[in-house]
């Protein structure tokens, strides 16, 4: 059948040129004003809505033939549906692919922010499920931007206030809401809130795509990202007790991986290409040699 | 267990050939060929091309297959296709007055211009699973006669001549046809735009709006004015030509609602429409597209809003089963991050708590939790 030959063909990273130039012109909106959620025409992709397709339809609208690509998801270059993406980009659009992160000129993630500081050469590209920051606290997208439009962020305050009053602390762990340039409050995406400080003043140029809600933002190099708090109750990033069991780094976010059914755990780096690097450099972990195997 | 999240390519790779494997199953048994599913499984055919926004039997049959006969895999498949089709302008309006029609019926009159016609239904079957299917026994060829060439105009028409029933909507002169594919959504919807997102919407989701407004939430009163089905003709305006050329014809279904309306300050007492199109041979979904349309428009008439039919930005935002799909089906993606955080709060919010109870009392009130916390 004629069809066959005409599916195979697809432009350079799957999208057609108009639709690109539509969804850089999106991005350019949300560089030039930074935290600010810019409504797109996102297409349907050949993935699942909520399975990156935001983040697939950004790095597919900037990805030049030269760029080198990193996908991660968790931290890791391996999980299924990192996997899944670059292979995507590799199959339409033949680019590199590294996994190591100074490498990269592109990075797509999901759910976490590299441990390496990133440059002014590279971009993060993070997948965003539900762009809205107050989502939760009003359903309703009519709401939200007229919220958004007057500046009114009394009820995520009184969120987090009440999370004290209740928890005695603010009990969001991940997708802590920030401020962006002391203007638009921005849902950082689905990373811990572990990751919220590497946003602020970032070299790197940070692009968020949410394909299912159609919505595109951005904070351009260089701006200011401060997770919402009180003076009475800063914002605090997670601490874990102990270092990674493979390459011995502390102060990077850990991953539990339980050991066996009678309560043995062990705590390795989230970011793959991190702890590699590390044990690559001589590092040793108390674990590494006995279970490392199983981790790789 | 860790090794089981961390899929890698290889593992990805065996699961897509196993999943090939259990899609051709039982290698004695034909496989099926696409002429059999546009002929045979056509309805289904027809749910695929609607829902997946693409009038091709031929792709959708071949997407069906490829689905394993997953309809929503199968929409999902014509969608990611379809996005890639270059965009080459607009057809005029489809015209259903001058359709070819296959089945017409209205339930509001008893008789009326171009006739009730029954066409290929599932009305008045006994629901009698028949034994006699499982064999290849020759079928009768169907009673045919000679074609009328009266009109057949529609029955809002025929309202309307009468001023009983609203006019069919009013956009200003300058109105650009929105389309949902290639402009955001940005709530609230005209109705143009909330008619493309209602007829690729969800059968089963309006389906159960449509059923709901007829239940009492955000009632009504409607009549099935008018279902067609048949064939009309695509054209579009080339300017070059200056007159339009024909593309071809699709098969589509058309429900036409009538509605009670008692009047508003600014309307006189009339009947209200509900409109539904969709793509093939689906009633069902033509007729719970009206009833949801209609039950839309409650802003536009001043009606109440006090039901989930009645919410425009709850029914279209929900709507679409490929973006519904995608984001429940995601929840299968690791989170693992995200839930170490949530592991890390637990466990210390865990840690204080017992700390604030030496006794381990278990029955305090939350005012004390409350001032233990603070």
């Amino acid at each position: 059948m004629n069809k066959h030959s005409e599916l195979a063909v697809y432009n350079f990273a799957y999208l057609d040129e108009q639709t690109k130039r539509m969804i850089r012109r999106a991005i350019l909106k949300a560089i030039a004003i930074p935290g600010y959620q810019v409504p797109f025409a996102s297409r349907e992709m050949p993935m699942p809505y909520g399975w990156g397709t935001g983040g697939v339809q950004v790095t597919a609208s900037i990805l030049g033939p030269d760029d080198t690509l990193k996908v991660i998801d968790q931290g890791a270059d391996d999980t299924t549906n990192a996997v899944s993406i670059r292979a995507f980009f590799q199959k339409v659009a033949h680019v590199a692919v590294t996994t190591q992160t100074a490498q990269a000129t592109i990075i797509q993630t999901r759910h976490r922010i590299p441990e390496e500081t990133l440059q002014d050469n590279q971009v993060l590209v993070y997948q965003v499920p539900i762009p809205e920051p107050l989502r939760f606290l009003e359903p309703r997208e009519t709401e939200t931007r007229k919220m958004h439009a007057l500046e009114e962020y009394g009820l995520m305050h009184v969120k987090l206030y009440e999370d004290i009053a209740r928890n005695g602390h603010i009990a969001t762990t991940y997708a802590y809401p920030v401020k962006v340039e002391g203007r638009y409050v921005m849902d950082p995406s689905p990373t811990p809130k572990f990751d919220n400080p590497k946003m602020h003043r970032s070299q790197a140029l940070q692009l968020f795509g949410a394909g299912r809600e159609k919505r595109i933002y951005a904070i351009p190099p260089y701006t200011d990202v401060v997770s919402l708090d009180f003076e009475d109750h800063p914002f605090e990033v997670q601490q874990f007790e102990e270092p990674c069991a493979l390459c011995a780094a502390s102060g990077v976010y850990l991953d539990e991986v339980v050991l066996d059914d009678r309560g043995g755990r062990m705590f390795v780096c989230s970011d793959t290409d991190y702890c590699e690097k590390r044990r690559d450099n001589g590092h040793v972990g108390h674990l590494n040699g006995e279970t490392a195997g199983a981790v790789k | 267990m860790y090794v089981a999240v961390k899929g890698g390519e290889t593992a990805i790779n065996n699961a897509h050939q196993l999943l090939a494997d259990r899609r051709r199953a039982d290698r004695s048994v034909p496989a099926m060929h696409l002429e059999q599913i546009i002929g045979q499984l056509g309805l289904g055919v027809d749910r695929i091309m609607a829902e997946g926004s693409l009038y091709d039997c031929e792709l959708a049959a071949l997407a069906f297959k490829q689905a394993r006969g997953d309809m929503i895999e199968a929409i999902f498949l014509l969608r990611a296709y379809r996005t890639t089709l270059p965009r080459f302008g607009y057809s005029n309006p489809i015209d259903t007055e001058t359709m070819l029609i296959e089945r017409r019926i209205s339930a509001t009159y008893k008789d009326l211009p171009g006739g009730q016609l029954l066409g290929p239904t599932f009305d008045y079957t006994h629901r009698l699973l028949d034994p006699e299917l499982m064999q290849d026994l020759p079928v009768e060829a169907p009673t045919t006669r000679e074609a009328e060439t009266g009109p057949a105009p529609r029955v809002s028409e025929i309202l309307a001549q009468e001023g009983l029933i609203e006019n069919d909507g009013d956009l200003p002169d300058d109105h650009q046809t929105g389309d949902l594919t290639r402009q955001p959504t940005e709530f609230p919807m005209s109705r143009d735009v909330r008619l493309q997102a209602l007829s690729r919407g969800d059968e089963g989701f309006l389906l159960a709006l449509g059923y709901s407004t007829q239940r009492g939430f955000a009632r009504s009163h409607p009549f099935a004015g008018e279902i067609r089905i048949g064939e009309v003709d695509v054209e579009i305006d080339v300017p070059e030509l200056g007159f339009a050329i024909n593309l071809g014809r699709i098969r589509v279904t058309e429900c036409q609602m009538v509605n009670q309306f008692s009047g508003s300050a600014t309307s006189p007492p009339q009947f209200t429409r509900g409109y539904g199109l969709v793509f093939g041979q689906s009633e069902r979904k033509a007729m719970a597209m009206a009833l949801v349309d209609r039950s839309l428009r409650a802003r536009e008439l001043g009606e109440d809003i006090t039901a989930p039919a009645q919410d425009e930005e709850f029914v279209i935002s929900h709507s679409d089963n490929v973006q519904a799909t995608g984001f429940v089906e995601h929840l299968k993606l690791p989170h693992y991050v995200d839930f170490q955080a949530e592991l890390e709060l637990v466990r210390r919010m865990r840690a204080e708590h017992d700390r604030n109870r030496p006794d381990g009392n278990v029955g305090e009130t939350p005012s004390e939790t409350l001032e233990a916390a603070q």
